[in-house]
């Protein structure tokens, strides 16, 4: 079963009056447990890709099927609450919200599942425990380094335990240890959580962990 | 419950500027207290006045005297009550600067046409005894240090000479709108003197006060009242007292205006406060708000994110404000000279309005940050850096 | 080493919303500062035009206002024997004996309300003591019959004053004959007819309400006021000049709005203080590496200090000089209320004085310095080190 189908999907920004041609008559699958890499150079298309597979952004022509749903078609509070259940996402800043502590950034995007006060702390320090970050619960982002923050991002993603992760550069802005680590726990919760995940990375060793690599060059898939 | 804490948490990030903008709202809602509460001040006459009175006065305007003949001819009336009449008898009590109403009234009539001004009896009845008696109010009792059996020499302009009169009762205002510090001496003792000095200006009172039974016959007295001295020299004008009052208002409401309209303006300075903060705030959170967004929160989780804070800033400014507005209009209240207004509180109608214009600049600041905020697309938000 | 203006300019235009808010807030607050003196000014500048250097005026001592006096007859005769009168040509002191009184007369604008209006009866001298006095319509009274003149503020104020009209008080009816304009003082706002036919009819006989008198120079008032005071006939009388007179008129009012204005503008600044302060504490916290930059490319701490005070200055010195002009446009503005000086209806208008210009400048410049101070030496006291590491 694929998690993500894109069927000759283009996209195109605006600026002024002049139209900028970003993706061109992309198609391919992602099937379920997957973990696929795309590479290319800056301004290729990646991240708008990214973007439109996470359902932040809408494609100028094509369909784009993801976890079974049509994401093309969505409005836009039909999408905030598909995200919320189906996509988790981990920015290459990691964009963790300054003013909450690892718990409570991880807690977030629970308060949009029904789920109750006990049973967040249940799932927020569980996944905390998997990014190995148990002890660092009560520590605001400025008391973290990179890439524990960018393991709070993660955690943050895959607590509302959604089918598809995606992750823009996750190790862009790490040192090398700290992207090793990183990048372990990603193929950790590939195999043993069975995530399918999509990454955006240039990073040729970040490649390497992916079971399938796709290159973008200039809008299309080479 | 979480968004509370999200919007608390957002508020103590810049602590000084949400510690500014409380205080610049408070400040405001202080200068808003402020000036409505001059402005019920200038209200205070048209608020006590009764329904079920009708002033008299002559038809030229209000120097001119009506002769004490009325008084019978009026009371003929049907649906009249009773009378009362009195003269402003004015004068200078210590300099020029004393503000407080002195009037000579009649001493058997004049306080069961005034409810509102109590007086205990065996003062009432010290003061019909002795001709040079006089009753004065609460407020002046404080303000001069007087006691009963003290003497208020006066000077007089209108009533040329010296006087002087033995202080024989005090009065207490029944309600909050009733004025505190009229000075109040018998017209008899001033007809006893003109009779002597200037026989001419003798036999004449200033205005009547009419008390009719029903107050809604009053237009149909007053024009009675008026047609039975129709032709004569002294033509009268009846009117209720509050129509009286509120014919003083018309003639003071440039500046009434003028209050009204900076009130408003101080809203609308509270409006770019808080503005100002929300849209700097909301500015720095683009990104914030793109990735809350990722996360799959909805429009209607961001509007009340940004919403919740600025009304929780203008509320609490709001609630400091008025809290600051007590001390503040005794102090203005002290400043001014003293008797300009005998009556000057802050009015629950007044705190109504700081609270109510509060809430809707909570919510109008925030109506553009969330349009921002709103209309900007993840992916543009999450590009923002800082 | 200066920092160029370039880069402030550039930066308040970056941040145009929260720069026009706040220019907006501090606008508002001058402009509300500014009115208030206007208002307050053209009260007592109206009053103050009214009177004349070389005229004193005489009224009885109690007396704050020329209904509430009474001069008797044979003062009056007392009066005109005191030296230092000037004399006309025909020989006869040139004094006017005056009676004032209020009708009430209603509004045109208003729907409802009378107002009070005052009515002076003067004497033949009474319009060569006042300089200004212009016709503007129809023809003076004729002396001896019932007719008047209404001054130009009570044509535009009060229904059925138009020449032709007849008003009815004092158990007669008066033509209205004429109009004139006295040059914008508290005359304007005045009814004028015949002493002697006012004082018949109002039953004043044999009193009036003030003396005016023309003295023979501008320094003669001492020795005048010395004769006055000695004559035992005159003790209930006291003796001003015209111009102190009306000046005292207006002080309650101007006070009034003085103090009112003031109070709510120091209330008003501190608002705008605040604000001025947010936004710059504000422009300091997002450019806390640019600072850090400048200060790596050698600008000294001073230099940062004086960047972002000349950028706060700029916002309230722009937003005061939009305030100021705004108000400007109120001189055009025609306001009538009662003064409680006379009990009568006193038309004014705002008027601006290069003082209220200086002033409200002033004021400007104090808002943007305390405003921007604070944050202007937080940005200077920033370490570079931590500055350039800050995200």
């Amino acid at each position: 079963m694929n998690i993500v189908s894109v069927q000759n999907v283009s996209k195109s920004y605006w600026r002024d009056s002049l139209e900028i041609p970003v993706l061109h008559d992309i198609s391919f699958e992602v099937p379920e447990g997957e973990f696929l890499g795309l590479m290319g150079p800056s301004g290729s298309g990646k991240t708008t890709l990214l973007n439109l597979i996470a359902g932040i952004d809408q494609p100028s022509k094509g369909s784009l099927v993801v976890a079974g749903t049509d994401v093309a078609k969505l409005s836009e509070s039909q999408l905030a609450k598909w995200r919320a259940q189906n996509v988790g996402f981990v920015f290459q800043f990691y964009n963790l919200l300054p003013v909450l502590t690892a718990f409570e950034n991880v807690e977030l995007p629970l308060f949009l599942s029904k789920l109750s006060k006990k049973e967040r702390k249940e799932h927020v320090e569980f996944t905390l425990k998997v990014v190995g970050l148990e002890d660092r619960m009560n520590h605001y982002p400025k008391q973290l380094s990179g890439g524990q923050e960018q393991r709070v991002a993660i955690a943050r993603a895959i607590v509302s335990d959604p089918t598809l992760l995606i992750a823009d550069e996750p190790t862009g802005d790490l040192d090398k240890t700290s992207a090793e680590e990183i990048l372990k726990l990603l193929v950790q919760l590939n195999t043993e959580f069975k995530k399918t995940i999509v990454m955006v990375t240039h990073d040729p060793r970040a490649a390497e962990r992916a079971h399938v690599i796709k290159h973008l060059d200039k809008g299309e898939l080479t | 419950m979480h968004i509370i804490k999200l919007i608390i948490k957002n508020m103590l990030r810049h602590k000084l500027r949400t510690l500014l903008t409380i205080l610049g709202i408070a400040i405001a809602v202080v200068a808003f207290g402020l000036l409505r509460t001059v402005v019920t001040a200038w209200y205070a006459g048209v608020d006590a006045s009764s329904a079920n009175r009708l002033i008299t006065r002559h038809s030229v305007s209000f120097i001119f005297p009506l002769p004490l003949a009325y008084k019978d001819r009026i009371s003929n009336i049907d649906g009249v009550e009773k009378v009362t009449f009195s003269n402003w008898f004015g004068g200078v009590y210590i300099d020029k600067k004393q503000f407080f109403a002195r009037l000579a009234v009649d001493p058997e009539t004049f306080f069961d046409v005034y409810p509102e001004l109590i007086i205990p009896k065996e003062h009432l009845e010290a003061f019909k005894r002795e001709r040079n008696a006089c009753v004065i109010g609460e407020q002046l009792v404080q303000r001069y240090n007087l006691k009963i059996g003290d003497i208020i020499p006066i000077e007089g302009d209108i009533y040329p000479g010296r006087w002087e009169f033995v202080i024989r009762g005090i009065y207490k205002p029944r309600d909050k709108t009733t004025d505190p510090s009229n000075m109040l001496i018998q017209w008899q003792y001033l007809e006893e003197r003109m009779k002597q000095e200037t026989p001419s200006r003798a036999g004449y009172v200033g205005w009547y006060i009419t008390q009719i039974k029903d107050p809604n016959n009053s237009a149909f007295i007053s024009s009675e009242i008026d047609q039975q001295f129709k032709n004569s020299p002294a033509e009268t004008k009846s009117e209720t007292e509050r129509a009286f009052q509120q014919s003083f208002m018309a003639s003071v409401s440039a500046i009434i205006t003028a209050m009204d309209v900076m009130s408003f303006v101080i809203i609308g300075i509270i409006l770019l406060v808080l503005g100002n903060t929300m849209v700097m705030s909301a500015r720095e959170r683009v990104r914030e708000y793109a990735v809350l967004k990722t996360l799959g929160f909805s429009t209607f989780h961001l509007v009340g994110l940004i919403g919740g804070e600025s009304l929780i800033i203008a509320v609490t400014g709001g609630i400091i404000g008025i809290g600051l507005a007590f001390p503040m209009i005794d102090g203005f209240s002290a400043i001014l000279p003293k008797g300009w207004f005998p009556i000057f509180n802050l009015e629950p109608i007044t705190l109504l309005l700081a609270s109510i214009s509060a809430l809707l600049v909570g919510f109008l600041a925030s109506v553009f940050p969330i349009q921002r905020a709103l209309s900007t697309k993840i992916v543009d938000g999450l590009r923002q850096v800082g | 080493m200066k920092i160029p203006l370039k880069y402030i300019t550039r930066n308040l235009k970056t941040r145009r919303l929260t720069t026009t808010l706040t220019v907006v807030g501090i606008s508002l607050v001058v402009f509300v500062f500014a009115a208030v003196l206007m208002m307050a000014h053209g009260i007592q500048k109206t009053l103050i035009q009214t009177g004349s250097d070389e005229n004193v005026i005489v009224l009885r001592k109690a007396a704050t206002a020329e209904i509430t006096s009474i001069i008797m007859q044979d003062q009056a005769n007392v009066v005109q024997t005191i030296p230092s009168i000037s004399k006309l040509s025909s020989g006869k002191p040139f004094i006017s004996n005056e009676v004032v009184t209020i009708i009430n007369l209603p509004y045109s604008q208003k729907e409802s309300g009378l107002g009070n209006v005052t009515v002076r009866g003067v004497a033949p001298e009474g319009f060569q003591l006042r300089q200004n006095m212009k016709l503007t319509g129809g023809r003076f009274f004729n002396w001896g019959s019932r007719e008047i003149i209404v001054g130009s503020s009570i044509k535009k104020r009060f229904k059925g004053t138009e020449i032709g009209n007849k008003i009815k008080f004092g158990g007669d009816e008066w033509m209205i004959v004429g109009s004139f304009d006295a040059g914008g003082n508290g005359f304007d706002s005045e009814i004028w007819g015949d002493q002697i036919q006012l004082s018949q009819s109002f039953g004043y006989t044999g009193a009036y309400s003030s003396l005016l008198i023309r003295l023979d120079n501008v320094n003669a008032f001492t020795q005048f006021q010395e004769a006055f005071n000695k004559d035992l006939r005159l003790q209930t009388l006291d003796v001003k000049r015209e111009k102190k007179f009306y000046e005292e008129q207006s002080e309650d009012m101007a006070m009034f709005i003085r103090i009112l204005g003031i109070a709510i503008t120091v209330i008003f600044s501190l608002g705008a203080m605040i604000g001025a302060m947010i936004t710059m504490y504000a422009a300091v916290s997002n450019r806390t590496i640019e600072i850090g930059t400048l200060r790596a490319l050698g600008f000294q701490r001073r230099n940062v200090l004086f960047a972002f005070l000349i950028e706060s200055l700029s916002i309230s010195i722009f937003g005061g000089l939009i305030g100021l002009f705004l108000a400007s446009f109120l001189q055009f503005f025609d306001i009538s209320m009662i003064n409680f000086g006379s009990f009568a209806e006193l038309a004014f208008s705002f008027s601006l004085s290069p003082s209220i210009i200086i002033n409200s400048l002033i004021f400007t410049v104090v808002m943007g310095l305390v405003g921007g101070f604070l944050p202007s030496i937080r940005a200077s006291r920033l370490n570079i080190v931590n500055a350039l590491r800050s995200s």
